[in-house]
């Protein structure tokens, strides 16, 4: 079973031989993943204050402009500045990238401590429940309900976290498992702790850290569904700047002007990247299995 | 086996009443009337009436979903309100060009993972193995749609030597057929091989310590033998499973690459129908894929219990 934990969310979930040797060696690449991550976050909160032109603003002879004072990383196929755009498309992957693992991490870590604390009945529901959504192929999921809802950020943020639920649930559920049988769990149930406080004040706290590195994971997939989905022109509506549909224009002027595609690629790329090698780095050190650490 | 195979299926049955009560779930979140959308904006209120009074759309939900679930079962998925072509007719078409392009996809990853993943596992800490490994969780953050625009500036625009776009019939002409499948297989095995080769080389790893691989190097066996028979095969087991699961991801994938190189299969019929707001063939097609994923994952789940028997008694 350990295999198919996050098969929704698939970022490859396997410690077994290569963590001890990566985590090693990570120190470097760890911090340098944490520095871009923040400047893209920067840059994402503070995009209306920074000396750049509009992202939308249309510069009708300025189509595919290279690089210049003002333009700094040249212009789009509709003349719009290229540098704007990526900076305020770290915004929108970042809000749905963020947001929508919150969802997910939220309803499906209950769901997870809960089916892990009360087993029986309640359990088998959860997990039925669980391979249910599981069932459907994620992409598939996604676009045929934004097709259906409408497109916008907030209903993609939806969309990607009911998928991401799935995924939490079953990681909360195996920690949650394990710790029951600890002794400080029945310590506190032996001084007639209510549930509540147990799974509250005795669970909670345990299952927060494995949790909170596979959110970074989920961040990471969630930046990559949402770009998938605007590369294919079903994500965010434009004329709004999203890296997905940036290489989705991009590839229309692949033969005369490839950096357009290329640029918003690298910022995804990396992106994605520095929040996999924080949350793997983080869920190693995490891992519940004794192999692990 | 048997009563292995009964458990599972009886687990199977409320799985698939589920997707398909779930595919139609989803296709009532559309805001507004489906009689609206299909006679347009310009249709007067009694031909509005007519057709959702033709179409059932008055009754309850669950009497909707229950007609709906029997015309399902007979085969019957509705046609499109746009083209008239029936949704059986649109996937049955498509679905050759899919499974080709799947089964190549995973061929190819499969020809690229096993190689390196053995690489790796016998150099077992080297240079050579961080740095595929490394290579590979890399590559974990470069999704299929970034590696299909890679392969068509490097290939089609570039280099000029495989088309971009379009997609020839098998018996039409098989080498331009061939040709076609060539970037979108690559772009799916790209994104595939990081995956396997992981779990191949830590099963590999693990399965080179057992004594049995030592009583084979103290017999003077080849290397390549030891490597090939004695420890491929009872490491390939996780191998097995994942290239099952991944082809939830793989459909997804298919979806993604089908549009961008403009193959007709039942990813591009999937995105034409939302680019054409067709729900009917969108719902159709969506049904289709929920329920061949479910039974894929059924298939994965036998295969697992034939080659491994702790699963069969319920031990693992």
């Amino acid at each position: 079973m350990a295999v198919r934990d996050g098969a929704a969310f698939d970022v490859g979930v396997d410690t077994s031989a290569v963590a001890p040797v990566r985590r090693r060696r990570v120190g470097g690449l760890f911090i340098a993943s944490l520095i871009w991550i923040a400047l893209v976050a920067l840059g994402a909160i503070f995009a209306d204050l920074l000396p750049i032109p509009s992202p939308t603003d249309m510069d009708m002879l300025g189509k595919r402009a290279l690089p210049s004072a003002e333009h700094w990383l040249g212009n789009d196929v509709l003349g719009r500045d290229v540098f704007s755009r990526l900076i305020y498309g770290g915004r929108i992957s970042l809000t749905v990238g963020l947001l929508a693992p919150v969802l997910g991490v939220t309803i499906g870590g209950a769901l997870g401590l809960l089916a892990g604390y009360f087993r029986g009945r309640l359990e088998t529901f959860i997990t039925g429940g669980v391979d249910v959504l599981l069932a459907f192929p994620p992409l598939v999921f996604a676009l045929a309900v934004t097709a259906y809802l409408g497109q916008s950020i907030a209903n993609i943020t939806l969309v990607i976290g009911v998928l991401g639920i799935p995924a939490f649930t079953r990681v909360a559920r195996a920690v949650t498992l394990s710790l029951s049988e600890r002794e400080f769990v029945t310590a506190a149930r032996a001084l007639g702790a209510t549930h509540s406080r147990i799974i509250l004040r005795e669970l909670l706290p345990n299952v927060a850290l494995p949790l909170v590195a596979f959110f970074l994971l989920g961040v990471a997939v969630t930046i990559v569904v949402e770009g998938a989905l605007s590369f294919l022109g079903l994500g965010v509506p434009p004329p709004a700047p999203s890296w997905g549909s940036m290489i989705g224009e991009g590839r229309e002027s692949l033969d005369i002007a490839p950096w357009l595609a290329f640029l918003p690629a690298l910022f995804m790329f990396l992106t994605v990247l520095a929040f996999n090698v924080v949350g793997d780095t983080l869920r190693a050190l995490t891992d519940p299995r004794p192999g692990a650490l | 086996m048997a009563r292995f195979i009964g458990r599972r299926l009886i687990y199977l049955l409320p799985v698939l009443l589920a997707v398909t009560l779930l595919t139609f779930l989803i296709a009532s979140l559309l805001p507004g009337d489906l009689a609206v959308t299909i006679l347009g904006d310009q249709a007067t209120p009694e031909k509005v009436a007519a057709l959702r009074a033709q179409m059932g759309l008055d009754l309850p939900l669950w009497q909707r979903y229950l007609l709906w679930l029997w015309d399902v079962l007979h085969g019957d998925l509705g046609r499109s309100f746009r083209t008239g072509e029936t949704v059986l007719a649109a996937v049955s078409d498509r679905l050759p060009v899919s499974l080709e392009l799947m089964v190549l996809a995973e061929v190819t990853a499969l020809l690229i993972a096993i190689p390196l993943a053995i690489l790796c596992a016998v150099k077992n800490g080297s240079a050579t193995d961080r740095f595929l490994t490394g290579l590979a969780f890399g590559k974990l953050s470069l999704p299929p749609f970034m590696v299909a625009i890679l392969l068509i500036y490097l290939f089609a625009v570039s280099l000029n030597l495989l088309p971009a776009t379009g997609w020839v019939p098998l018996a039409e002409d098989p080498i331009a057929n061939i040709r076609s499948f060539v970037l979108p297989a690559l772009t799916l095995a790209i994104a595939e091989w990081p995956v396997l080769m992981r779990v191949l080389r830590s099963d590999m790893i693990a399965t080179l310590q057992e004594d049995y691989i030592a009583m084979a190097k103290a017999k003077g066996l080849r290397p390549s033998r030891i490597l090939l028979v004695h420890a491929l095969k009872p490491s390939s087991l996780t191998l097995v499973t994942v290239t099952g699961i991944n082809i939830g991801r793989l459909i997804g994938g298919t979806v993604i690459v089908e549009s961008i190189f403009a193959l007709p299969g039942i990813g591009r019929l999937l995105v034409g129908a939302i680019y054409a707001r067709d729900f009917i063939i969108l719902q159709g097609a969506v049904l289709f894929v929920a329920v061949g994923f479910v039974v894929v994952n059924f298939i994965v789940d036998m295969l697992y219990a034939v080659l491994d028997p702790r699963i069969r008694h319920g031990r693992a």
